[in-house]
């Protein structure tokens, strides 16, 4: 679009008023008036029919890959080449990332390429044009890991880090920085082989100490290059995993926490539940105190209440001396509870039932309250539906029989999964039903009693 | 020294202003008179270019290369007349008449006689833009500073000597030569010989590559290097519209003066009859419906001889459209028969459906439902492939055109890089797929009686749409309705728009399905449609329009 401005520009006398740009100084951007002001300049004609063909030929590549038609997508493929030499420069600068994509897909499955042919396009499409060689060499690298070609991988990545030509983007600094990445993610990998290596040999072995050195200076060269890239903002999960596994090895303890914990805590981050998972497994690692260990879950249950670590979470809070941790913990459990995929949780529902019990014992009833005020529409049909009373019966009578307390204590002795459950026969969990019968008959929020 | 080919040379010397000039050793013009050496060489001012042979001969006779890298020293209109002349070679191919070469030999010296006078005056300021409207199509992106045509500044724009100053040319009154005027041309030739190639025809010709337009420049010879502003001349990225050609041949017509074409008799192939039964049999139509065109053609005016002939110095209206009327009169005879209202049509249908059933021994009555599924399939099937071939059509010749010699090796480079990655594409391609050139045909569906699948209505007969009355046989249909109500009388070159959505569905297929055969647009045809309308009904749009009549179709 650059150089046609500049053409509107040419011949315009000083005195002439000409809007040469169709961006009013508010901010405001119509790009449908460009096109009407650029027909205009052409003497109104339409689009040429070449323009008209390449992008025809366009969608039909992309329906062929849609529809997994890989031979008709290659037909296509071989008349898109000619946009490479599109006289439109706009078009032209950016064939050759379409191309790369539409055919390392194509050749990526059709039954006919192998790894030569890919090669030999990834080579070829990585010398046209400056602005592609690092990103072609990334999802080449990709690729080529993805088949097992480790070794030519890091090959390939090692040409592209010393890549220097274009211009000096900021997007050019985070592919290089992701090249390094990779390369220092398969450094990570020979490390921690050598490492495995390394357990089997003895102390005393003779070749201890040479791959001991060995292995040490992996782990030196692939901190180096993943450290560079962790400190850009996004997410970077298995990167930030393999380097803390690295520095915990060699006992750098201050070093992984520091990583972990700006990982995590980092607003310029985007927020990621995994972050503070990893801080708390390292954290529950390195024994910290269980106030840490709390205020870091914290954060995840508010992110991710439904997650499996927030019955540790739960753990922790039970046994927390504080009284708001405590009434923490019955909303945990609720919180985790009310996701679908954690109906059957067995582990939930026992604490559930353990803590209602403890609780109303403990004359909270106000806590338990106001946790089912909000809860008391739905949860009936939710979990406590005849339905679910056979389902769950069949499929898992402890299971069942955690729900029925539950039931029992919060919908009263009267509800009909309870009442169901009462009346199944069972030699071994009998007993504990007639228990849960008197408890629930002492303690249940909705006895007229309390 | 060649004192008679210096004759030629007749501008005035700069110096002494005689009109005096011999050839220097290296083939440029000095002046006798002063002794003053021009920058011009001797190629420039020979306009003899009657055989084409000899067209060959003379650019080989072009051998005072400035430089060995540059080529050849060429104008433009020279890579014109190599266009020409492939293009004759193409049609005489193709079976027409070798006539047609001298012809257009003829037409392309005495048209551009003027034009090596005006090139000559190289050194002259190149003509200003006199806000006239733009003569030519040409759509240049480069921003080359316009120059002063000096002669080393131009050949570092453009290959040709006067690519620059060429393209910048917009006089009034000037008709320049275009890529697309050579098939105005072309058409002009075939109609002088009123060959067997309508426009529609010629046009889907030059689509299917058999007739040199895209990269026609690729067949210069070697030395004639192209670049810079020979780009935008010769370098077509969109294949010829109709309309524009047609314009484009009146145009040319008017401008030299010709006189009136050979005479379009009834036994001629642009004749409507003739056309009309040759389209008929293409969308599978009963040949019984010929009488029917015949008798529009005859009540309209439309067969007369004065009305078809093209005379370009008449002010008559110039109507060479010739397969577009064919085509609008077919319309126009199935919207008698059938109405095309999304209604009777079917009803007919309906009837003759039963008829058929019952007398399987007899001629089949034409059963319009059986013809749209038919038609609608194959048609269908048709444009689907089309439009598959032309997102697949490679524009790009193997000589790239390129802006500047700096250019030059990366657009090489480039095609190499494109031609490497076509062939390793091409191995995965499966080779049976790729199906070999197909012939030129003039038919584009072919019907015949003895294909089970696709039934043939060419012998169906018109007896269910026809009731007979007395000695004469009306149609069953009583009905017309009028394509367009009001012509439009602006300055615009249309009378009338084509709205889809207004019309039936019927209609709206027939029109999609002829379009679609002559490579138009619907609201082309529409139009014509209107027009023989417009002419059969004239009392209607003369008076207030009654809306039945009832038509009457004599038997012959």
């Amino acid at each position: 679009m650059s150089d046609f401005s500049e053409e509107l520009k040419g011949p315009v006398t000083d005195d002439e008023e000409v809007e040469t740009s169709v961006r009013s100084g508010a901010g405001m951007h119509f790009p449908w008036l460009q096109t009407y002001v650029e027909t205009v300049a052409i003497g109104g004609k339409r689009k040429k029919d070449f323009a008209q063909t390449t992008s025809a030929c366009l969608s039909f590549i992309q329906e062929a890959l849609l529809k997994h038609q890989w031979q008709q997508a290659a037909e296509y493929m071989y008349s898109y080449f000619q946009t490479l030499e599109d006289s439109d420069s706009y078009k032209r600068q950016a064939a050759p990332e379409i191309i790369w994509k539409l055919g390392s897909e194509i050749l990526f499955y059709h039954p006919k390429s192998n790894m030569e042919t890919f090669n030999t396009f990834a080579d070829r499409m990585k010398n046209i044009g400056v602005m592609n060689y690092l990103k072609i060499s990334l999802q080449h690298a990709l690729y080529l890991l993805h088949h097992g070609m480790l070794k030519d991988a890091k090959r390939n990545l090692s040409e592209a880090e010393t890549w220097r030509h274009g211009e000096n983007t900021s997007s050019r600094e985070i592919l290089i920085n992701l090249i390094q990445a990779y390369k220092g993610l398969l450094q990570y990998y020979t490390w921690s082989k050598k490492k495995m290596e390394l357990s089997k040999l003895d102390k005393d072995d003779y070749a201890y100490n040479a791959v001991a050195q060995d292995v040490f200076n992996h782990s030196w060269k692939t901190s180096a290059n993943i450290s560079a890239l962790i400190k850009i903002p996004g997410v970077w999960d298995p990167f930030v995993k393999s380097y803390v596994e690295m520095l915990e090895f060699y006992g750098d303890r201050d070093g992984a926490q520091e990583v972990l914990t700006n990982y995590a805590y980092d607003e310029k981050f985007p927020s990621n539940p995994n972050a503070h998972i990893y801080l708390y497994n390292f954290l529950k690692r390195q024994k910290a105190p269980r106030s840490k260990l709390i205020s870091v879950l914290k954060i995840l249950y508010q992110i991710v209440p439904s997650h499996k670590l927030m019955l540790e979470f739960h753990t922790l809070l039970r046994k927390s001396e504080k009284e708001e941790h405590r009434k923490l913990g019955l909303e945990v459990l609720f919180g985790v509870l009310d996701f679908a995929g954690c109906t059957k949780n067995i582990t939930a529902w026992k604490y559930l039932a353990k803590y209602l019990k403890n609780i109303l014992m403990g004359n909270h009833l106000a806590w338990v309250q106001e946790e089912w005020n909000s809860r008391k529409n739905w949860w009936p049909g939710f979990h406590f539906s005849y339905f679910w009373a056979k389902s769950d019966w069949k499929e898992d009578t402890a299971l069942a029989c955690e729900k029925a307390f539950v039931a029992g204590l919060l919908l009263g002795k009267g509800c009909r999964y309870f009442r169901y459950i009462l009346k199944q026969d069972h030699q071994i969990l009998g007993k504990k039903i007639k228990r849960m019968k008197r408890s629930v008959k002492k303690y249940s929020i909705v006895n007229p009693r309390l | 020294m060649d004192l008679e080919e210096a004759e030629e040379f007749k501008e005035r010397c700069t110096q002494c202003a005689a009109v005096s000039w011999g050839l220097t050793d290296e083939g440029k013009y000095y002046c006798t008179n002063c002794h003053n050496v021009t920058e011009r060489s001797q190629e420039v001012t020979s306009t003899d270019l009657i055989p084409n042979t000899q067209i060959k001969a003379l650019n080989r006779g072009l051998k005072k290369k400035s430089n060995t890298e540059k080529g050849w020293d060429w104008y433009v209109c020279e890579g014109f007349q190599y266009i020409l002349y492939q293009q004759a070679e193409a049609l005489k191919n193709l079976g027409v008449g070798p006539e047609l070469k001298v012809l257009e030999d003829n037409l392309s010296q005495s048209d551009w006689a003027s034009e090596p006078e005006l090139l000559s005056d190289v050194s002259c300021p190149p003509f200003l833009e006199s806000g006239a409207e733009s003569q030519s199509d040409i759509h240049t992106r480069k921003p080359f500073p316009i120059s002063k045509a000096s002669q080393s500044e131009t050949s570092v724009c453009s290959g040709s000597l006067d690519g620059v100053e060429y393209s910048q040319r917009k006089e009034k009154g000037i008709v320049k030569m275009t890529v697309p005027r050579t098939l105005a041309f072309c058409y002009l030739s075939l109609l002088w010989q009123r060959e067997a190639i309508t426009l529609s025809d010629l046009l889907r010709f030059v689509e299917e590559n058999h007739i040199p337009y895209i990269n026609a420049f690729q067949h210069f010879p070697e030395q004639m290097k192209l670049y810079g502003r020979d780009r935008g001349i010769f370098g077509i990225e969109s294949w010829p519209d109709y309309e524009d050609i047609y314009k484009k041949t009146i145009e040319v017509g008017t401008f030299l003066d010709l006189p009136r074409f050979p005479d379009i008799t009834e036994d001629c192939y642009l004749h409507p009859n003739i056309l009309c039964m040759k389209y008929l049999m293409e969308v599978n139509l009963p040949d019984e419906m010929h009488s029917l065109t015949c008798h529009v053609v005859k009540m309209t005016g439309m067969g007369e001889v004065d009305f078809l002939t093209f005379d370009p110095i008449a002010k008559m209206a110039k109507t060479v459209k010739y397969d577009v009327q064919a085509v609008a009169i077919i319309v126009v005879v199935l919207k008698l028969l059938f109405l095309l209202d999304d209604n009777f049509e079917w009803s007919l249908s309906n009837l003759a459906e039963k008829h058929n059933e019952k007398n399987k021994k007899d001629k089949p009555w034409f059963d319009f439902r059986k013809w749209y599924q038919i038609m609608k399939k194959a048609f269908d099937e048709k444009k689907q492939k089309w439009e598959e071939a032309r997102a697949k059509y490679l524009w790009k010749s193997e000589k790239p055109l390129y802006y500047s010699f700096i250019d030059k090796p990366v657009a090489y480079k480039k095609r190499e890089m494109v031609v490497n990655l076509q062939k390793q594409f091409s191995t995965l391609v499966d080779s049976t797929a790729t199906a070999g050139k197909k012939s030129p045909s003039s038919f584009q569906f072919n019907w015949t009686e003895e294909d089970t699948d696709r039934t043939c209505f060419h012998g169906h007969s018109l007896q269910g749409v026809l009731k007979e009355k007395g000695q004469s046989l009306l149609t069953k249909n009583s009905l017309y309705w009028l394509s367009t109500q009001k012509f439009c009388r602006c300055y615009c070159t249309h009378v009338t728009t084509y709205e889809e959505s207004n019309y039936s569905l019927s209609y709206q297929f027939i029109l999609n399905l002829f379009s679609f055969l002559l490579r138009i647009k619907t609201s082309l045809l529409h139009e014509e449609v209107s027009l023989v309308e417009k002419k059969l009904f004239e009392k209607k749009y003369s008076v207030t329009r009654k809306k039945s009549r009832s038509k009457k179709v004599r038997r012959h």
